[in-house]
């Protein structure tokens, strides 16, 4: 059982945790995961570690409301309460080196994910350059903080509710037009790493991913999390999750997180009805 | 007396009846079918059962015990030697160890041994009264990375001598394969959970979800850096990495390895979406690609998930499949069609989804490295079988993580960690044994392991010798 210390909505249904874990906390670098099992009937479920405190012996989480078991969450879980499961941490940190000027771009809850990538990647010297995009403004969060870890931010939202209208992957486009960046991270929906990585190759510059797949056990154990990265398959829980864009197949990516469309809309359901009795 | 010819027969679930349900298929013998069944024993001395069994338990004398309905004393027997009876009962291939080599198999069936622990162990689960008390009598602490069959029995020697033993796992519920793997048609998870209860009553700590190798090391854990030290560590971390084919179109929805699927329906309780949140996409045509027991577990239980129809496809015939006889046996029962000397080449799909698996027809060539004979495509004899999910069950590969994070733990070429035969690998301080030193074997191949190696630690720590 894992303590929820804290809980606070950061965005729309979008909600930080942090939970009791001293050791993930010790143990985890930039880039890394955690599998969370709500409770004894829940699946596994795989989420950023977003930010770290020793002192506090806790990791932060952001969790977007997906689906049935990122929305039981975020709706029925509280600080104090405890949930089941936590084990990580899971997967390779990010590749953290002093690289010059380094551009983050984060969509969705891809903003969460990163912030410690960006932090590390500035106290490693880098002059980081933030691109963060969403829906609309009331989607729009941890503008502050990744202004802290950053040396300039770029907001952008699809209907330019906040910042400039457009996509984050747009804004790269103007950014590596301007600025000579030595590599670059994208994490968010699959179109938007596929896009970023389409501009990217463009400009011949290095842009790295973090692949989102299903998983199971998050451990090498069950291959449901599979990726094709330069034609060979690998296992996004333990090769990943970051890989380069240019060796990543995407829409085999989005293909496969489509398995379980008509089952996630089934739990989802019987979730909300049981919600509403 | 005349010793009856055949064995006693177990009860078993009806074929039409048990596709639909995950409930065990043999129900076990009832008192008098047991008794019947102990009767059969000619109590040979030397026994030859004993030195079938791989953890030599005193066969003859447990059969007795049942024959004089000293069922406690029966269970006791067996326990001297296997820590997990409730188990083994269910899943050992006795056909290939005690019972191969019973006497009266010479003639007759041989006597049931199996089904006698079987009988014995559930006695226990029903009527027995365990004893769990064990003091701290020892100064050590022990570690042990793993909750299989492995972990699970070195734990449990270690603790009733008195040390301190914590066992690491990964995932949320120890027991290994005994719980993401085999299907609650053979083996409920109930039956390992009550082991676990068991080692935990005597003291044994179970830390779940710890990943060794990533939330500390096993140095770590010797070190006492960050967590608290241990004098002595065990690895059984098993051989959990699914093999896949390395064919075009493998990645196409609809095709799980078997490890992915058997842990969603086992594990993670899958087959009763949505009560249970996780789901599994079986459906329709269902080809598993496999000849062993992994392949038998993923053919039947897409059965009873609703699959219209299960296929077995394995490249050499029925004699070399390495799945116990009477996984076939059930499996064939069911009506699991098996195609034989075949082979997928490709997997076919349009939309995404896999629709076709191209087979090649193979034929038996000379034996190779296994002794068993090489099967041979024959050229130009490719074919397409419509389908609509695929499980891939060829195989598993040890895990890589904890040798790749302890410096000097040395492995062999094909992944395994190097343990000498009573456990002791290159480092001092750490044994391993079961799987993750086999690669894939058996439950009481690992449990013996996980025994040698409990007394090797013992002895090891009592006398303070040099490692070697
Ligand atoms: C390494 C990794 C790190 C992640 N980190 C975070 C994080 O920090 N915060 C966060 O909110 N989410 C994160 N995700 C995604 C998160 O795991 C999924 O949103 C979650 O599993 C969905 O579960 P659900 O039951 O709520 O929704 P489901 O009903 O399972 O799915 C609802 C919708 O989400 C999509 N989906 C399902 N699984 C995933 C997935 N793994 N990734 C992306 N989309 C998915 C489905 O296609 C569907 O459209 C991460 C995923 C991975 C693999
Ligand atoms: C589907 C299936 C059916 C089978 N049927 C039979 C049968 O009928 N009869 C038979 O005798 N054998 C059968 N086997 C084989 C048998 O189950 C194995 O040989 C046996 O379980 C091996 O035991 P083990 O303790 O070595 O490893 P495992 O049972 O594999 O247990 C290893 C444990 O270690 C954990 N672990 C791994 N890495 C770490 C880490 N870094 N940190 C913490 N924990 C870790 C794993 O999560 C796992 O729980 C079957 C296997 C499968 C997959
Ligand atoms: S999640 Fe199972 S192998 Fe990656």
């Amino acid at each position: 059982m894992r303590k929820i210390v804290k809980k606070s909505k950061v965005g729309d249904g979008v909600w930080e945790y942090e939970l009791e874990a001293p050791l993930i906390a010790e143990a985890s670098d930039p880039g890394q995961f955690v599998i969370l099992r709500l409770h004894e009937k829940g699946e596994r479920i795989p989420l950023t570690i977003a930010d770290t405190s020793l002192e506090e012996g806790t990791i932060t989480i952001v969790v977007q409301s997906a689906g049935k078991s990122t929305i039981e969450l975020n709706q029925e879980y509280f600080e104090g309460e405890a949930i089941h499961d936590l084990a990580g941490p899971l997967g390779n940190p990010s590749e953290i080196e002093d690289y010059g000027t380094v551009a983050l771009i984060g969509g969705g809850v891809g903003i969460a994910l990163i912030y410690p990538i960006a932090r590390a990647l500035r106290e490693a010297g880098n002059h980081v350059i933030s691109i963060i995009g969403a829906q609309s403004a009331d989607k729009l969060f941890f503008q502050d903080r990744i202004a802290e870890v950053s040396d300039e931010v770029i907001v952008t939202t699809d209907d330019g509710s906040a910042g400039r209208e457009g996509f984050t992957s747009d804004a790269l486009r103007d950014l590596l037009e301007s600025e000579n960046v030595e590599k670059s991270w994208a994490i968010g929906p699959v179109m938007m790493m596929k896009v970023c990585q389409e501009v990217a190759e463009e400009f011949d510059t290095e842009l790295i991913v973090s692949l989102n797949t299903i998983m199971v056990d998050g451990t090498g154990m069950c291959g449901g999390c599979r990726v094709n990265i330069n034609g060979e398959t690998r296992f996004a829980c333990v090769d990943g999750p970051e890989f380069p864009g240019s060796a990543v197949d995407f829409d085999l990516l989005a293909q496969r997180t489509e398995i379980y469309e008509e089952e996630e809309e089934c739990a989802l359901d019987e979730f909300l009805e049981g919600e509403s009795k | 007396m005349t010793v009856r010819e055949k064995a006693v027969p177990m009860p078993q679930q009806d074929p039409s009846e048990r596709v639909g349900n995950f409930d065990e298929v043999p129900l076990g013998y009832e008192r008098e079918a047991a008794l019947q069944e102990a009767e059969r024993c000619l109590k040979c001395d030397p026994a030859p059962c004993i030195e079938g069994c791989p953890v030599g338990i005193d066969i003859p004398k447990f059969i007795d015990r049942i024959k004089r309905e000293d069922f406690q004393a029966s269970i006791n027997t067996i326990k001297e030697s296997n820590n997990l009876p409730a188990v083994c009962g269910r899943v050992c291939p006795q056909e290939e160890q005690c019972q191969e080599v019973c006497t009266l198999g010479e003639n007759f069936e041989p006597v049931s041994i199996g089904r006698l622990e079987r009988y014995a162990a559930d006695w226990e689960r029903e009527h027995g009264t365990v004893d769990n008390t064990v003091e701290d009598s020892r100064a050590g602490k022990i570690a042990i990375v793993g909750s299989g069959p492995a972990g699970l029995t070195a734990a449990s020697d270690l603790r009733k001598l008195g040390y301190e033993v914590t066992v690491f796992e990964q995932f949320h519920q120890p027991g290994g394969v005994l719980v993401y793997g085999i299907p609650e048609f053979r083996l409920p998870n109930e039956v390992v959970e009550r082991e676990v209860e068991n080692l935990k009553a005597m003291g044994v700590e179970i830390e779940t979800n710890t990943v060794v190798g990533r939330l500390f090391t096993v140095d770590d854990l010797l070190d006492g850096n960050r967590v608290e030290k241990h004098d002595a560590v065990f690895l059984g971390t098993g051989a959990g990495l699914p093999y896949f084919l390395d064919l075009p179109g493998e990645n196409l929805n609809g095709i799980y390895s078997a490890n992915e699927f058997l842990t969603r329906v086992n594990l993670m309780r899958a087959f009763k979406f949505p009560e249970y949140d996780t789901p599994v996409k079986i459906g329709g045509r269902v080809a598993t690609v496999g000849g062993g027991n992994v392949a038998m577990d993923s053919a039947r239980t897409a059965l009873r998930l609703g699959a219209d129809s299960s296929m077995v496809i394995y490249r050499r015939s029925e004699a070399q499949m390495p799945a116990r006889d009477e996984e076939i046996q059930h499996a064939k029962e069911e009506g699991i069609d098996f195609r034989l000397l075949r082979n997928p080449t490709r997997f076919k799909g349009d939309d995404g989804r896999v629709e076709k698996v191209e087979c090649v027809e193979m034929e038996l060539g000379e034996p190779d490295e296994s002794g068993r004979p090489r099967p041979v495509p024959k050229g130009g004899s490719e074919f397409d079988l419509p389908v609509d999910n695929v499980i891939i069950a060829i195989g598993n590969s040890p895990h890589p993580l904890v040798p790749r994070t302890t410096d000097g733990l040395e492995t062999s070429d094909r992944g395994t960690i190097k343990a000498s035969s009573r456990g002791r690998t290159s480092r001092e301080g750490i044994w391993a044994g079961g799987d993750i030193v086999t690669g894939a074997a058996t439950v009481i191949r690992a449990m013996g392991a996980g025994k040698t190696a409990a007394s090797d630690i013992h002895k090891w720590l009592s006398n303070g010798e040099t490692w070697k």
